[in-house]
């Protein structure tokens, strides 16, 4: 891997490339029939990876994103209509 | 160009005022300030078309003109002993960073006791840092060798000091000769880092590093520092080509052609050069210009046949002995032939060294042993 | 995806970081045409790993205190380019701002350099493991300020920092809350529209880590804080303040205590307990009075 003069970082958002993932215990899941697409979810996340989009058929829902999720749950306790739960991680 | 009588520090503003420096920063501190007053007045009066900032530390000074460079605009301050000292963190990060800051040091004592005159005490003790350091020994190099400093500096992506002893070449008044704008402009090509603070190119400086990349990227510096010497050297040369002076070869001037060589730096080098060629043709000189990186070839070469050797140091590594005695007599060590070797540590705080002191320590180093360590406190 | 475009997953905050949440909203309000200097701390280390980075932003980190003098630097740098339209911002931790860069963030200012200036308040020195700051605040228990026998946490009261920026004669001076998302960019973004002199924003960032509170309860106490009085929504413009949120009824300061292991030694302490109440009471009563009276706090210095 080339350096550049004083370890200056050209590839600008690499730390995509760590999947945080894999620190979870506890894993939040989304119950769609409840989820009224809201957002409150997308604001408060600290990773960013929760998106508010179209799932099939059912409008806009609060999509976690697994790869980055380090479950600390707080999408799951300001979720205004409670449509979040935890679950343990499966290791 | 304008030759004229003028004080050290005048001319010092006058050269970074030529450099097309778009970013100054000052804080005072005796006996640099003088130079910051003077680009203070040019900015004042429109002379110069600069941001001048007035910060609260120089702590602050150095950060400012660091963040400036990695922005893309060349910079400028100057400090002495305690100001350097403070800077202490921000230097190492400077040229950790590859930044080509250049700054004229003012040499003088560090406390305690507080001191304000001269010795090399404050420049010497950041010797480990990763900046090039270049010694001047009359007012007139000093102008040059900031010039020179800037194109050093942006082409080895190294920060650069140009020292110069405070009150000696600060405060004295001689005959300067002022290059012209324009062969300034021929000789230093215009600010354009490759790296730099850009929306336009977002770029993330100061990451941290773990062990493995640390060791790989300070492996890289150290070796840019090394190879700063050649091209000390050749800027040397292309100065020498367009503004018709030079200073030895860049790294070490010698002056005399007498056994018993003296190494020494800074403006102490004018009173020994003067003592040879009137009281002691015995005697040679190895004016050591550039102090970082440590040219450790030429020091060499310049030494070969010497029956003996005087270092003269303007610090003491406390606890040890003079700095440059120990680094010459380490460069000294790879002779098939080492000459006897002493140290005299001179001009501590300011103490004058005169033409006495110097009798005194030719007569001295004829009379120990190879090794003696002496700080001499005044003559 | 708020901040997306600028701010990249992957860092290493604690789950429940307060200051990631502080951030994703700062970076959505800043937009592209920004430089970051920042100084040492949690969101630097967790962002810029070597060779990786979050930033997707041109960004530099210099050391622990120069935050702020090396943005000014930059900014002169790129008025000097004939650059005008770069927000050049100096962000850092309440470690490295208000305590230890302190004097770089006051020199800043008297100079009114023209950059953002925004302190993410961790109440402590969260990357070195929860050491006190000047921002801690009075009876929280830290490494250094220990919860013990004979002293009870720290015995100082929290440095105002966005106050003492006002008193600089910041052009403009906000506090804002990781709860409050909306506020906290519009902030941002209004501090970005009144460039020409030094703006100062001072973000309230839960670290759960740090102050014994449970990842999924970062933002509830952001919140709590707010509706307890302790944490005030203000704006300070030309030296007139403008208090943005009045909680009709404060909440009881024991909810706020009782949610942090940082505070549980005093959370049944009705003297404690007292003593901080009377304090928020204080407070709000001359806040409430500057406010109504258009005390111009420029006219002080």
């Amino acid at each position: 891997m080339k350096d550049l003069p004083g370890g200056v970082i050209e590839s600008v958002g690499s730390t995509a490339r760590n999947k945080t993932g894999g620190w979870r215990n506890f894993k939040p899941r989304v119950d769609f029939s409840k989820c009224v697409g809201c957002g409150v979810c997308e604001k408060f996340c600290p990773e960013g990876c929760i998106e508010i989009k179209e799932v099939e058929h059912l409008g806009k829902k609060c999509v976690i994103d697994y790869d980055y999720c380090k479950g600390c749950l707080i999408c799951m306790e300001e979720c205004p209509v409670k449509a979040i739960t935890k679950e343990v991680e499966e290791k | 160009m304008s030759e004229k009588v003028i004080e050290g520090s005048r001319a010092i503003a006058e050269a970074v005022a030529l450099c097309d420096v778009k970013v100054i920063a000052a804080y005072p501190i005796t006996p640099q300030t003088h130079i910051v007053e003077a680009l203070a007045r040019m900015h004042a009066n429109g002379e110069i078309d600069c941001e001048f900032v007035n910060t609260e530390a120089e702590f602050s000074s150095i950060s400012l003109i660091l963040g400036a460079t990695a922005a893309g605009a060349r910079s400028f301050t100057a400090t002495s002993s305690q100001g350097l000292a403070l800077m202490h963190e921000v230097l190492f990060a400077a040229a950790g960073l590859r930044i080509p800051l250049v700054m004229v040091v003012a040499n003088r004592a560090l406390s305690a006791p507080i001191n304000i005159w001269n010795d090399h005490q404050d420049s010497v003790s950041q010797r480990d840092n990763g900046w090039i350091q270049i010694y001047c020994e009359s007012v007139q190099e000093a102008v040059d060798s900031v010039i020179q400093a800037y194109k050093i500096a942006e082409e080895c992506l190294l920060p650069t000091m140009v020292c110069i002893d405070g009150f000696y070449l600060t405060h004295v008044y001689e005959p300067v000769s002022i290059p012209s704008k324009e062969k300034v402009e021929r000789f230093l090509p215009k600010f354009n880092p490759k790296y730099k603070l850009d929306p336009e190119k977002p770029l993330t400086f100061g990451a941290l590093a773990f062990p493995k990349d640390y060791a790989r990227i300070r492996k890289q510096l150290h070796e840019a520092a090394l190879r700063s010497k050649e091209v000390v050297g050749r800027v040397n040369r292309e100065f020498h080509s367009i503004f018709g002076r030079k200073y030895g070869n860049g790294m070490v001037e010698t002056y005399g052609s007498g056994e018993t060589a003296i190494i020494a730096a800074g403006s102490v080098c004018g009173t020994i050069k003067h003592f040879i060629e009137h009281e002691n043709k015995k005697l040679s000189l190895v004016r050591i210009r550039l102090f970082r990186p440590f040219p450790r070839r030429e020091i060499r070469e310049a030494l070969e046949d010497k029956e003996s050797v005087i270092v003269i140091d303007r610090s003491v590594s406390l606890g040890n002995a003079g700095t440059l005695f120990t680094e010459v007599r380490d460069v000294l060590y790879e002779m098939d032939k080492r000459p006897k070797v002493t140290n005299f540590i001179l001009g501590l705080g300011g103490v004058d060294v005169t033409r006495k002191t110097l009798r005194y320590v030719i007569e001295k180093h004829g009379k120990v042993s190879s090794g003696h360590v002496e700080i001499v406190e005044g003559d | 995806m708020v901040g997306r475009d600028y701010f990249s997953p992957g860092h290493r905050t604690c789950a429940g970081c307060g200051a990631a949440i502080a951030f994703r909203h700062v970076l959505e309000a800043l937009g592209r045409d920004v430089i970051l200097c920042q100084s040492t701390g949690c969101m630097e280390v967790t962002t810029t790993p070597y060779p990786e980075t979050s930033f997707k932003v041109p960004w530099i980190h210099v050391l622990f205190e120069n935050a702020a003098s090396v943005a000014s630097g930059v900014k002169r740098a790129l008025l000097k380019q004939g650059n005008t339209h770069t927000q050049v911002v100096a962000i850092g931790g309440d470690g490295g701002m208000a305590d230890i860069g302190f004097g770089a963030v006051s020199g800043a200012l008297e100079r009114n350099e023209d950059i953002i200036i925004i302190v993410y308040d961790t109440e402590a020195y969260s990357n070195t493991g929860l050491q006190r700051s000047g921002e801690t605040p009075l009876f929280a228990a830290t490494t250094t300020t220990p919860a013990g026998k004979k002293i009870p946490g720290k015995q100082e009261w929290k440095k105002n920092i966005a106050m003492i920026a006002a008193m600089h004669g910041a052009k403009y001076v906000a506090t804002a809350n990781i709860a409050y998302w909306q506020d906290l960019q519009s902030k941002v973004k209004k501090a970005k529209r009144l460039a020409g002199g030094t703006r100062f924003i001072h973000v309230f960032s839960p670290c759960p880590v740090g102050w014994h509170v449970e990842s999924c309860n970062t933002v509830k106490v952001a919140r709590l804080a707010v509706e307890t009085g302790l944490w005030i929504l203000y704006e300070i413009e030309n030296g007139r303040l403008k208090i943005n949120y009045k909680p009709t009824k404060f909440a009881p300061v024991e909810e706020y205590f009782k949610l942090q292991g940082r505070f549980k030694h005093v959370v049944n302490n009705k003297e404690a307990i007292k003593l901080v109440e009377n304090h928020i009471k204080e407070t709000w009563e001359e806040m409430l009075r500057v406010e109504r009276e258009k005390v111009n706090l420029l006219k002080l210095i």
